[in-house]
């Protein structure tokens, strides 16, 4: 199943089989304070550098937040989305809570964007995926509901199934649809990945779509976290997620994911890992 | 073994978290009829050092709190502290101790996460207060209830995202319109919580982890900071729900 996400110009397609999907995570607002207070006095000078750095060191599509305390969050997020489209040509992942932050920056998007997100949660699906449909977009869905987070990877898979299938009462189709197992901290419960490894295999095993999650929440609360970042999402990869939300810009993580991609076969003869071999080469040759 | 040495035992294994060992001195405690308040709170001889269980947890508290302890760290601490206290537990209530204060806790509507409210949690159960978790998703309504209920001396409001913390304010209002406003402190925290908003959303206090939760707790209701006795009998529900956190964002 492929999901084709487009800016003006770049398509980018999440799949089975295909090269992983980095999502850069850095325009997020969430503990970096000074970038938030930048975007709520109208000051993007920070983003366009984050979105250009994330861009220039492999993320294949970037998310947008703009949450901040007491900001203006549907104006923000609008700004920030325009903003970052007029510096940079990749997709992006519109990441908001807010029902009027997401329909600004539907609004203002050019292209066909990822939506970030909705729950398996009836209110948010009855408000969310009308706005979805209109806008002929993609939507991330969160495998939790009105009952919390399970621990029980079949119970993820049935709110995975819920979502997809009130998308397709809503008529958007299930490669539209990107599912996010969830990834919890490792730190606070020693078996959080094993079943985040079984639901994304469950997943991929019953439904089919495309998956994305939060990467780093996996290294929560512990030291030295890209490696474990890295060891996260060489496995889930190998389990069938197909794109996260991550920091492209870490060399452990951006290696691990694109080493992932020869040794899994979807970098067929390593063409990008020695593309990337041979323009680490030029660069050192100056 | 002298009943110093288990208590300075005590106290060196709770911090580096070995459930086994903590389990097994504290039996070996009570075999020599040691008192279970002083296993809990370290006895009469504080210039022996460290001892007991809770300056152990308050210690780990604070090597969290200045970035020496990680998560896993002091979730293994609280683990070999709830061994000591299914031990000690009937023992304790028995005595019918009782506590500086009430709190009621919870993560606000539209948020589900926990870790640090749970690490809260567990320095106030430290600090001797009876905590009333009520979980995480917690609607206003279910807030004032808990606060009409059990009419606690704080209720915390712990959010995670700066879209739910606005839910701070709502759980102030509706507090008021129940008349309940003037009859408990409120404070709130959580990762993009500011002193300064906490300010503005009418809350009377913010504290910027759990160590300063319980410092800010025991400030509301007056205690000098010394340690109390009690609450502790409750402190085990607490660090039982440090077993199912989770931290989405």
């Amino acid at each position: 199943m492929h999901t084709v996400l487009e800016s003006k110009t770049k398509t980018v397609i999440i799949g089975e089989g295909l090269p992983f999907v980095m999502i850069g995570e850095k325009i997020n607002p969430s503990g970096r304070k000074k970038l938030g207070a930048e975007m709520a006095e109208g000051n993007f000078e920070r983003v366009k550098r984050d979105a250009i750095a994330q861009v220039a060191a492999g993320a294949h599509m970037l998310d947008v937040n703009a949450g901040y305390p007491l900001g203006d969050e549907p104006a923000m997020l609008k700004q920030a989305i325009q903003v970052t489209q007029s510096v940079v040509d990749v997709p992006l992942c519109l990441d908001s809570s807010v029902f009027e932050a997401l329909e600004a920056a539907l609004a203002a998007y050019q292209g066909k964007p990822l939506v970030n997100s909705v729950t398996g949660e009836d209110e948010r699906l009855e408000l969310i995926l009308p706005l979805i449909k209109k806008y002929n977009a993609a939507v991330i869905g969160i495998a939790n509901d009105e009952t919390g987070i399970s621990m029980d990877p079949e119970i993820r898979l049935s709110i995975a199934e819920k979502i997809v299938q009130r998308a397709a009462d809503y008529g958007i189709p299930p490669e539209d649809v990107v599912i996010d197992p969830l990834a919890l901290t490792v730190a606070a419960d020693p078996t959080a990945i094993q079943i985040t490894l079984e639901t994304i295999r469950l997943i991929r095993q019953n439904l089919g779509v495309n998956m994305t999650c939060g990467a780093g929440n996996t290294s929560f609360g512990l030291p030295q976290r890209a490696p474990l970042t890295a060891a996260y999402l060489s496995m889930a990869m190998y389990a069938g997620l197909t794109s996260a939300i991550t920091d492209a810009m870490n060399e452990t993580i951006r290696a691990a994911v694109m080493a992932s991609d020869v040794m899994l076969g979807h970098d067929a003869y390593a063409v990008n890992w020695i593309a990337d071999f041979r323009a680490k080469q030029k660069a050192a040759a100056g | 073994m002298t009943p110093d040495e288990i208590l300075q035992q005590m106290y060196d294994n709770t911090v580096l978290g070995k459930v086994a060992d903590v389990t097994n001195l504290t039996k070996e405690g009570l075999a020599l009829e040691m008192d279970p308040l002083d296993m809990l709170y370290g006895g009469e001889n504080k210039e022996l050092g460290g001892r007991g269980l809770l300056p152990a947890l308050q210690e780990v508290g604070r090597r969290f709190e200045v970035g020496d302890f990680f998560v896993p760290e002091m979730l293994m601490s609280a683990k070999a502290m709830q061994g000591a206290l299914t031990l000690l537990r009937p023992l304790l209530a028995a005595k019918g101790e009782k506590t500086v204060g009430k709190i009621v806790m919870g993560t606000v509507k539209g948020d589900v996460h926990d870790i640090g409210k749970n690490l809260c949690n567990i320095m106030m159960e430290g600090a001797g207060f009876e905590v009333i978790d009520l979980g995480v998703n917690v609607s206003p309504e279910k807030f004032v209830k808990a606060v009409q209920d059990n009419q606690p001396d704080v209720v915390g409001f712990s959010a995670f995202l700066t879209t739910t913390m606005p839910m701070i304010k709502v759980n102030i209002e509706q507090l008021k319109k129940a008349g309940l406003r003037d009859k408990v402190k409120v404070m709130a925290g959580g990762a993009p919580v500011t002193a300064h908003y906490a300010e503005i959303s009418g809350t009377d206090g913010y504290a910027p982890d759990a160590s300063a939760t319980a410092r800010l707790a025991k400030q509301f209701v007056g205690s000098d900071g010394a340690v109390p006795t009690g609450a502790l009998v409750d402190a085990i529900a607490a660090v039982e729900n440090m077993m199912s956190v989770v931290e989405p964002t």
